[in-house]
């Protein structure tokens, strides 16, 4: 016979306590985001979002996002490869710095880049205050996530499969696109998408290095910042529901894709 | 050979990545901090203000994270454990704050707790200032914590099953007892691991405190926010060497994450 999990006695009460919890601190305070964009009816709130500067804001955000994204999912595999794969003295100590990104604070994170890669920087590469800062900062801020999803999987793969390939005379390259990328590829993809979510909503790090000029490097967050200072709480909360649109798709698109197939029986 | 090669340049582009966009960038604000002497950064960090400024980021963690870590515990059991309706929705839910932008957190807060808030007419009433004070703050900060512990128990949780648990409870354990004696044990790893990032979360989070703390220098300044605060007044020193301290911070939590992973896979 099957016996039921032990009551932990109060885990009742405890499930009502958590539940208050969450939607005092995050529920309630998102529902109210989203009551506020509406709160002088749909055509104020699709003027708050079309407005041209939100636009401009918002397409920054979401196509730095997606050549971030781009770029992680080349240079996070190449990192986890090297990382399972290669050999080499001081790997442990790469390997605990890829977290490092999730560990410092994104304005710290923001300075030091600015520090390197800025107006007074030693090696003469000013890229401060330019587009190519935006991709920068969130290339940093991101580095850990497909590196980290696919180190995993890499680790678990047969060896054997791609040793069978090779004696039956299939170059490195093809042994990477048919037997290694194929295997690989929910994980990038997973972790590309954790990625570009972040990316949309980076705030800390961006502000310092980019300026926040309005239509050229404002992302979309820093837009949000500018019209919470300026008192014009509903362009704010409308630019904030798409963003938290997006992310809701995102992180929706990660939880389907992650169900079926993905899950290897273990 | 050609293999040989071929490792050999994966390895230098993936390092040369690494270097240029994590060790150089964080190496060079370290050398910056010192670049005039132990003095002057000593001086930066020990004024009244930035003092303050890191009291107040640990007045944060150090109430953030025990309630997230006794909220993630509670809502990792009932995840696991219960069969309460609406599991997965919660399931769903729990992960929001990693999705959402740190600035749309702040705002969110400012609508349900400022003066024209949901809530402000009740909690004006009392007189309690929420928004642009302390609490706010506080609220922000375990905002952006509240994953982490629950996501780090709940696949402990899973593993270990019901076994022990379910012999503790035959034998007569009170829920409580079983909970201490047999769950907590079994979970302790993993639970810390999860401590340790809400901490890290707690100690960099910038973007929503920057929208409800309103930015007091000496009053609701974090540490974070002191870095953004000397930049601005062109104190770089002061914005350098409080940066440093912050980015230690963050290399020792590297080191934890790193003994505590190898804890946990042992």
């Amino acid at each position: 016979m099957r016996f039921r999990a032990p009551r932990l006695s109060g885990t009742a009460l405890g499930g009502g306590i958590a539940m208050a919890y969450l939607s005092l601190i995050v529920l309630i305070p998102l529902a109210a985001v989203v009551d506020k964009s509406l709160e002088d009816g749909f055509d104020t709130f699709w003027a708050a979002v079309t407005n041209e500067q939100a636009l401009a804001a918002l397409k920054l955000s979401l196509v730095a996002s997606g050549i971030v994204a781009a770029i992680n999912a080349v240079t996070g595999t190449l990192i986890a490869w090297v990382l399972v794969r290669d050999d080499f003295r001081g790997k442990g100590v790469v390997n605990s710095l890829i977290d490092l990104p999730f560990a410092l604070p994104t304005i710290v994170a923001g300075l030091t880049l600015l520090a390197l890669y800025g107006p007074r920087g030693p090696v003469g590469i000013d890229v401060a205050y330019t587009k190519v800062a935006v991709i920068l900062a969130l290339l940093f801020v991101t580095l850990p996530f497909v590196v980290r999803a696919v180190q995993p999987v890499l680790m678990e793969l047969d060896e054997e499969m791609e040793e069978a390939a090779a004696s039956l005379g299939a170059g490195n390259l093809t042994i990477f696109r048919r037997v290694i990328l194929p295997n690989l590829t929910p994980a990038i993809l997973a972790g590309v998408a954790l990625a570009f979510a972040r990316s949309v909503g980076e705030f800390g790090s961006l502000v310092l290095i980019t300026g926040n000029l309005p239509f050229d490097t404002e992302v979309a967050s820093v837009f949000i910042f500018g019209q919470i200072e300026s008192d014009r709480v509903i362009g704010a909360a409308a630019v904030s529901v798409v963003l938290l649109a997006v992310s809701l798709v995102v992180l929706l698109g990660i939880s389907v894709a992650s169900r079926p197939g993905a899950r290897h029986e273990r | 050979m050609s293999a040989r090669g071929a490792r050999l340049g994966l390895r230098t582009a993936a390092l040369g990545y690494l270097f240029l966009l994590l060790a150089a960038p964080v190496g060079l604000i370290f050398f910056r901090t010192f670049e005039h002497g132990l003095g002057p950064a000593w001086e930066a960090v020990t004024t009244p203000e930035a003092q303050h400024a890191f009291y107040l980021t640990f007045v944060m963690i150090a109430i953030a994270v025990p309630l997230n870590t006794v909220f993630g515990v509670t809502c990792a059991l009932m995840l696991v454990r219960s069969r309460m309706p609406g599991k997965a929705l919660v399931n769903a839910l729990i992960d929001m704050p990693f999705a959402v932008s740190p600035v749309v957190i702040g705002l969110a807060l400012v609508l349900v707790y400022g003066n024209d808030g949901w809530f402000g007419g009740w909690l004006t009433e009392r007189g309690i200032q929420v928004i642009f004070s302390v609490p706010g703050m506080i609220l922000a900060t375990i905002f952006v914590s509240l994953p982490f512990v629950v996501r780090e128990v709940v696949p402990v949780l899973r593993e270990i099953g019901t076994e022990q648990e379910q012999a503790a409870s035959t034998l007569g354990a009170s829920g409580w007892q079983t909970f201490r004696r047999v769950t907590l044990p079994s979970i302790r790893w993993g639970l810390t691991y999860g401590i340790v990032l809400a901490t890290a979360r707690s100690l960099g989070e910038f973007g929503a405190i920057s929208v409800v703390s309103g930015k007091l220098s000496g009053q609701t300044e974090t540490a974070t926010l002191f870095v953004e605060q000397r930049f601005h007044q062109f104190d770089l020193t002061g914005a350098y060497a409080a940066s440093m301290v912050l980015a230690v911070m963050a290399l020792t939590t590297l080191l934890a994450m790193n003994f505590l992973n190898r804890r946990r896979t042992h």
